[in-house]
């Protein structure tokens, strides 16, 4: 067998099984392999995550309601739902809640499961809208900080100072 | 401990004992945690990243458990050593070439280790020679309790552990085993092999040496999802498929011995010859030969030489490591010549000595 991309004889015999499409032979010599590899490990798995996305969506949805959910945005940490779709990484635990129902085919689609079977933490994992307004809290301050806005930001400080001494979710 | 220190010693993964340790080089598993106080890596700003760092340092060094630890500061190691930690499978590559405050922590036994602020604020990982997912298992579940007992993870009651990539959700698990498949590579039967695996789900690897050199004959195998399963269960998935795989590879050395022998001795000793003969060479180059040598020992062609020391010249022969064992930088064509002679001093019978 002849490697795809020149007269070499094909010495790798790779199979993708990550692709969305379903499973893919490639037959390369070992020098168009070495580049082909190389490729892979580079961004991969993002690669096979936004076809797979893309794909879903595209299947889903017009492209009015597509535009639509772009622009949807976590009040926690304020990543869109078009960045998470460009990066294939979530911004922070509440986009599980905020994006629930735009991330469920998608985790279907992966895992043939949205519902954890696994072990789950032994003690209290704390008030989970505490620790989101504290995520949210200090995105704020960066942000009036970045505008300049210094009294906002001293008082963003003063309340993220309390929320980490009270009873907080640290020890 | 110094890094100099840990590279002249050999770590668990390398004693190339363990379970079907001929085939089967080490067992891994890694959990992806996150804290429920702070947005992922990806998302934090560089203070938010250095009070994830300084938190987490400070809290694992209060675990009593974790005696034997070295936590190391990835901004204060230089190029070497990063590399040396990335060759040695301590830590992730994109760990290495990652920006901020980030930490790893080594067992210094090397059974264990933990980045902080990869892609999740937590990796965990166990590691085990040969083929041990079940102790592999045991040990990162106590390891990951330990660690719950002082951090407050992101977890979501339908969805489990949550990550920053939606593929890694739920159980945050994921097996790898690495297996040496000379014979099936010769025999081109690989693609076969893997073909059969498709229907299960576990993906399937090939493993890269330094940059983006292919490390021929080694693959990985892993789980595929994390979602929807129990630990045990996908632990099981992976634990059931590799035997069939060892399976496929020794018929294939069988198949190799008895209708070619001259022919894989003649291979495998020109290999063994040019490791110690070689004055300058490539650490692709001895990846190649190594690998042949390797499937030489186990067959019983070659007997001069212990398995785990041709899975140490495997590790040791990198470029990082041969800088730290030497103990200065070297460029790429003082390496060559720095590691034909390392290869030397570990293969050529030394006289008067009955190995």
């Amino acid at each position: 067998m002849k490697c795809q991309h020149c007269e070499k004889p094909a010495t790798f015999h790779i199979t993708e099984l990550t692709e969305p499409s379903g499973p893919i032979m490639v037959h390369l010599c070992e020098e168009h392999a070495r580049v082909y590899l190389s490729q892979e490990t580079v961004d991969s798995p993002t690669n096979a995550l936004a076809g797979m996305l893309a794909k879903q969506l595209k299947l889903e949805q017009t492209a009015e309601q597509l535009a639509k959910l772009d622009k949807k945005t976590c009040p926690v940490c304020g990543i869109t739902f078009a960045e998470f779709r460009q990066s294939g990484r979530l911004g922070c635990g509440y986009d599980y809640v905020c994006f629930q129902s735009d991330l469920e085919p998608l985790l279907l689609n992966i895992h043939g499961s949205k519902t954890h079977k696994g072990k789950r933490p032994t003690r209290r994992t704390g008030a989970p809208d505490r620790q989101h307004e504290l995520i949210q809290l200090r995105r704020e301050m960066q942000e009036a900080i970045a505008k300049e806005q210094y009294e906002k930001a001293g008082e963003l400080r003063d309340k993220i100072q309390k929320f980490e001494r009270g009873d907080g979710p640290n020890e | 401990m110094k890094l100099e220190e840990l590279a002249g010693k050999c770590g668990e993964w390398l004693r190339g004992s363990g379970p079907e340790s001929d085939i089967v080089i080490s067992s891994r598993i890694r959990l992806a945690r996150n804290l429920a106080e702070f947005p992922f890596v990806r998302r934090a700003s560089h203070e938010e990243r250095t009070q994830i760092a300084k938190s987490t340092r400070a809290k694992i060094e209060t675990i009593q458990e974790w005696t034997n630890i070295q936590v190391l500061e990835l901004e204060r190691l230089d190029e070497v050593d990063r590399q040396f930690l990335v060759e040695r499978q301590l830590m992730s590559r994109e760990m290495a070439d990652g920006e901020g405050d980030r930490s790893v922590v080594i067992d210094l036994d090397e059974r264990f280790s933990v980045m902080i602020n990869e892609e999740d604020h937590l990796r965990i990982q166990v590691m085990c020679s040969g083929l041990d997912l079940t102790t592999a298992w045991q040990r990162i579940d106590e390891l990951d309790n330990q660690l719950e007992r002082k951090l407050t993870y992101a977890f979501h009651d339908t969805f489990g552990y949550l990550t920053a990539c939606p593929t890694n959700v739920g159980t945050g698990l994921r097996v790898s085993v690495m297996l040496h498949l000379p014979a099936l590579v010769i025999t081109r039967e690989i693609e076969k092999v893997f073909r059969s695996l498709q229907k299960i789900n576990v993906a399937v690897r090939g493993l890269y040496g330094e940059g983006s050199q292919f490390m021929g004959d080694f693959y990985q195998i892993s789980n595929q999802i994390t979602l929807g399963r129990t630990e045990a269960e996908l632990v099981n998935t992976v634990q059931e498929v590799v035997p069939r795989i060892i399976e496929y590879e020794r018929r294939a050395r069988d198949f190799l011995v008895n209708e070619s022998e001259q022919d894989l001795h003649d291979d495998v000793s020109r290999a063994y010859g040019i490791l110690c003969t070689a004055k300058k060479i490539s650490s692709e180059e001895t990846l190649h030969y190594l690998s042949k040598v390797r499937m030489g020992v186990n067959l019983g062609l070659i007997r001069s030489i212990e398995i785990a020391t041709i899975n140490k010249l495997f590790v040791h022969t990198q470029p990082a490591h041969l800088q730290k064992l030497r103990g200065q930088h070297l460029s790429v064509a003082d390496r060559n010549i720095e590691r034909a002679s390392y290869l030397q001093s570990h293969l050529v019978p030394k006289n008067g000595s009955n190995n």
